[in-house]
């Protein structure tokens, strides 16, 4: 397929200069990446409103926590292996649990982050987040989404999770496709078997869905952007009308999206499914693209899942 | 130096005494809980309540009013009494300590109390926490202040300096954090643990204004709070040198005491030496 690519963290930085145009009550918080995150786009506009916390994550959620306690709505940034892992403690203790208006939004997720190797990357961030009680968690699936999601998160009440990746990714979307939390959205109808993605994979879900028609399997796709809260509704029909799974993301199946649509669907509507991602490994250096292919973040491992969920029906 | 009226200070030490006859009754009565930390930050928090602080407990959420952090959340009994005999909540549920369905978690949890401005007990997070509010003041060109006690085990873990950079860093000379020096941790003496000293030369390069003093002695406490007050451009960390267990005669200095509550017959002869055995 020939995708038109885009960046999302530029379109974060949009985003938040619109915040802050709008209302006097963000702020932005950055660990030292304010330049790959793009909040240094912020910082520019509104300087009094930004705050560079040195690299030192851990102190950066707390004083996130105080800024949220004092009525601003605060937007935490660095790279999702930072702004989850090194910090994870800080953000359940003085974020989650007091349900406070921080909004963690990460870039460099996955291993698409490259050459910086594993060390840099991350495919446990969804589940150390969306583990937690009170955080919403969202991984949008373009540079539209995640325009769309960072202006939804300044008026969604409470601590909030947003995915971003370090490449420019496909679009999908345009600026008039809707966007809600909790809501999925059905890209393309099929009746065989249900393809859902997030990030990044749901254009390899598009793609495998193309080929898959070819080898008469009418696949259909859905971006379940909104891990937390899940579209519940959304897989209740598609496994009402395909009867098959297949997930899809750039993050470890342990505990990621392919784990939350299993847990949803073995306990109300047991249906086959195949999860597609990083196998339990940590990645390495090499290219983004040449890194999907050899940890099998690909179309053909989710037409070869969806073929063998087929035979399972 | 303000020479406070020697019935502003008898009547903050008869607060005082109070709140240590609550935390003996509230851990008696929950088995379990933090005694030891709880009456050695007694004395710092009834200066700041009943004195230092603006703040109105029929109006919890009042704009302008000063914030407070307990970063030792484990002193949550103390906490507890002195908002209570603020008036944010009647004195009959401070029983309710530990309690299946109490508002009077183990840790305070804002959203259940009023009054509780963070949720803390995980150690060495309520500095930042006050930094934040500090900025956001600031931010807001708000005056008032954030007030913050700290254990002295807390020193140990990292996120206290990066929160003591941040602060001197960004001159939050509204914030005025305590360190309840009581010199021990659930181990063992701090100095045995891992050593914290020299604490104060620690604070002062790390850019903080620092006071050191007896923090039992309420002219002290009121004082630095007034220094603190003063000093621009730096914010304040009050070494408050005390004595775990302080007040009871078999508590202080007890290791024992730190995370064990007294028995039946313990807590009649606190209270006795209290004067609270009615």
């Amino acid at each position: 397929m020939n995708w038109k690519y885009a960046s999302q963290r530029k379109e974060y930085g949009r985003a938040l200069i619109e915040l802050g145009k709008m209302r006097k009550d963000v702020v932005v918080l950055d660990a030292d990446l304010s330049g790959s995150t793009r909040t240094a786009d912020f910082a520019k506009e509104f300087p009094e409103h930004f705050f560079n916390c040195g690299i030192a994550e851990q102190n950066m959620m707390g004083t996130a926590a105080g800024f949220a306690a004092s009525g601003k709505v605060v937007f935490a940034s660095s790279f999702a292996v930072f702004a989850t892992g090194r910090c994870w403690d800080q953000i359940r203790q003085s974020i989650a649990y007091p349900k406070l208006n921080v909004k963690i939004c990460a870039t460099h997720a996955g291993i698409t982050v490259g050459g910086d190797g594993a060390s840099h990357q991350t495919g446990e961030d969804i589940a150390l987040m969306r583990t937690l009680p009170n955080m919403t968690v969202v991984v949008p699936v373009d540079a539209q989404e995640t325009y769309k999601t960072t202006k939804t998160f300044a008026d969604w009440p409470g601590p909030c999770y947003l995915r971003m990746s370090r490449l420019d990714f496909p679009v999908i979307t345009d600026p008039e496709t809707p966007f809600k939390i909790g809501k999925g959205t059905l890209l393309r109808e099929g009746d065989d078997i249900t393809l859902v993605g997030c990030g990044v994979m749901v254009s390899r879900c598009l793609e495998a869905a193309e080929t898959l028609e070819k080898r008469k399997i009418s696949a259909q796709v859905i971006n379940m952007s909104s891990i937390k809260p899940l579209d519940e509704g959304l897989l209740e029909s598609a496994a009402k009308r395909t009867g098959g799974f297949v997930t899809a993301e750039e993050h470890n199946v342990v505990s990621g999206l392919g784990c939350a649509v299993s847990c949803y669907l073995a306990e109300h509507r047991p249906t086959p499914l195949r999860r597609v991602g990083l196998m339990d490994t940590f990645g390495e250096s090499g290219e983004g693209e040449e890194l999907m292919r050899k940890y099998g973040l690909t179309a053909d491992k989710i037409i070869e899942a969806a073929e063998e969920v087929m035979k399972r029906r | 130096m303000v020479a406070y009226p020697a019935d502003v200070i008898a009547e903050l030490e008869r607060k005082a005494n109070l709140i240590r006859s609550h935390i003996i009754r509230m851990t008696r009565a929950a088995g379990s809980g933090h005694p030891g930390g709880s009456l050695s930050s007694t004395d710092l928090l009834s200066a700041l309540f009943f004195k230092v602080m603006n703040h109105r407990p029929s109006d919890p959420f009042w704009d302008d009013r000063d914030r407070f952090v307990l970063s030792k959340g484990h002193a949550a009994p103390a906490y507890y009494a002195t908002l209570a005999e603020s008036g944010y909540f009647p004195i009959e549920e401070l029983m309710t300590l530990r309690k299946l369905n109490t508002r009077l978690q183990g840790h305070p949890s804002m959203n259940k109390l009023p009054g509780v401005e963070m949720s803390t007990g995980s150690l060495g997070q309520g500095l930042s926490v006050a930094n934040g509010m500090g900025l956001a003041a600031k931010l807001d060109r708000k005056t008032y202040r954030i007030y913050c006690i700290c254990g002295d085990g807390e020193m140990q873990s990292g996120q206290i300096w990066e929160a003591a950079m941040l602060g001197a860093h960004f001159e939050l000379d509204n914030v005025t954090a305590f360190v309840d020096r009581n010199m021990l941790q659930i181990d063992g003496p701090t100095e045995k643990i891992m050593s914290i000293e020299p604490l104060a030369d620690k604070w002062k390069a790390f850019g903080w204004n620092v006071i050191e003093i007896d923090g039992h002695d309420m002219r002290q406490i009121l004082d630095a709070c007034d220094r603190a007050k003063d000093t621009r451009s730096k914010p304040t960390m009050v070494i408050a040198h005390t004595v775990k267990g302080k007040g009871v005669s078999f508590m202080e200095n007890a290791l024992s005491f730190h995370g064990k509550t007294p028995n039946d017959e313990e807590a009649k002869k606190a209270l006795r030496e209290l004067g609270e055995d009615q």
